[in-house]
């Protein structure tokens, strides 16, 4: 079960993630990200403290998205993080490619 | 001890996977970060075979067996799909995964990474992938 809320702040789109990202559901994140970037968004923020799972399928839409982030100029960051699920993005990488915070203060200050 | 579990082949099935896997990884030798980490595995292998063996027939199922074992877990994943040897599966670059935009192609690298041996055969229509996880004291 995911569910996600969508909010603005200081002109950034923040994309709260609540529950369990899987293969049945990760199109839901593809559709929220997708329309952000079609509404022209220059700031996308992932609030990630209520995740409690993610599959290779939600990471894939994070990385599908990283090449068009880049051309469009589009600033991606994500917060928040639990442990557990942090882990999951180092054991692939991610967090070297991808701007990830531990708090919503160190995100929007950075 | 042994636990079994048969899922059908949709998308669904996988938080079914999950809580099955969240009842039967109680070792108090795993710590939490260790149990999300099998447990994502076994998912990846699952959601591999719903996805790309099976095409999300729910009229086809898999079989997951866990067996525990002194100094091991051993997950005994089995269908009768199109075989999908991960052992054969060269693992994506990161950096290409990202500059052709792909969504594809993660789950293996994390199944290679957390899982400590796995191993695979296909006999007689059936395909069996083993995933294996030494426990480190």
């Amino acid at each position: 079960m995911l569910t996600i809320t969508n909010t603005s702040e200081n002109g950034s789109h923040i994309l709260a993630l609540e529950g369990e990202v899987d293969a049945s559901n990760s199109v839901m994140i593809d559709e929220a990200i997708q329309k952000l970037i079609g509404d022209g968004s220059k700031s996308i923020v992932v609030d990630g403290q209520k995740l409690e799972y993610i599959s290779s399928a939600g990471l894939g839409v994070f990385m599908s998205y990283l090449e068009d982030f880049e051309e469009k100029n589009v600033d991606f960051k994500i917060f928040g993080l639990p442990e557990g699920v942090l882990e999951v993005f180092k054991i692939l990488g991610l967090h070297q490619l991808m701007n990830i915070y531990p708090t919503k203060e160190a995100a929007f200050n950075s | 001890m042994e636990h079994r579990i048969t899922i059908y082949c949709q998308t669904t099935a996988l938080s079914e996977l999950r809580e099955f896997l969240r009842n039967t990884l109680t070792m108090p030798m795993l710590s939490e970060s260790e149990k999300l980490q099998i447990t994502l595995a076994v998912e990846e292998v699952c959601a591999n075979l719903i996805i790309h063996s099976h095409q999300c027939n729910a009229a086809d199922h898999i079989d997951l067996e866990v067996k525990e074992s002194e100094n091991k877990l051993i997950f005994e994943i089995k269908d009768q799909g199109i075989a999908f040897n991960l052992l054969d599966y060269e693992v994506p670059n990161l950096i290409k995964v990202k500059g052709e935009k792909r969504k594809g192609g993660l789950g293996i690298i994390l199944v290679k990474k957390i899982m400590d041996e796995i191993e695979f055969e296909s006999n007689k229509g059936t395909n069996t992938c083993r995933l294996i996880k030494w426990f480190h004291s």
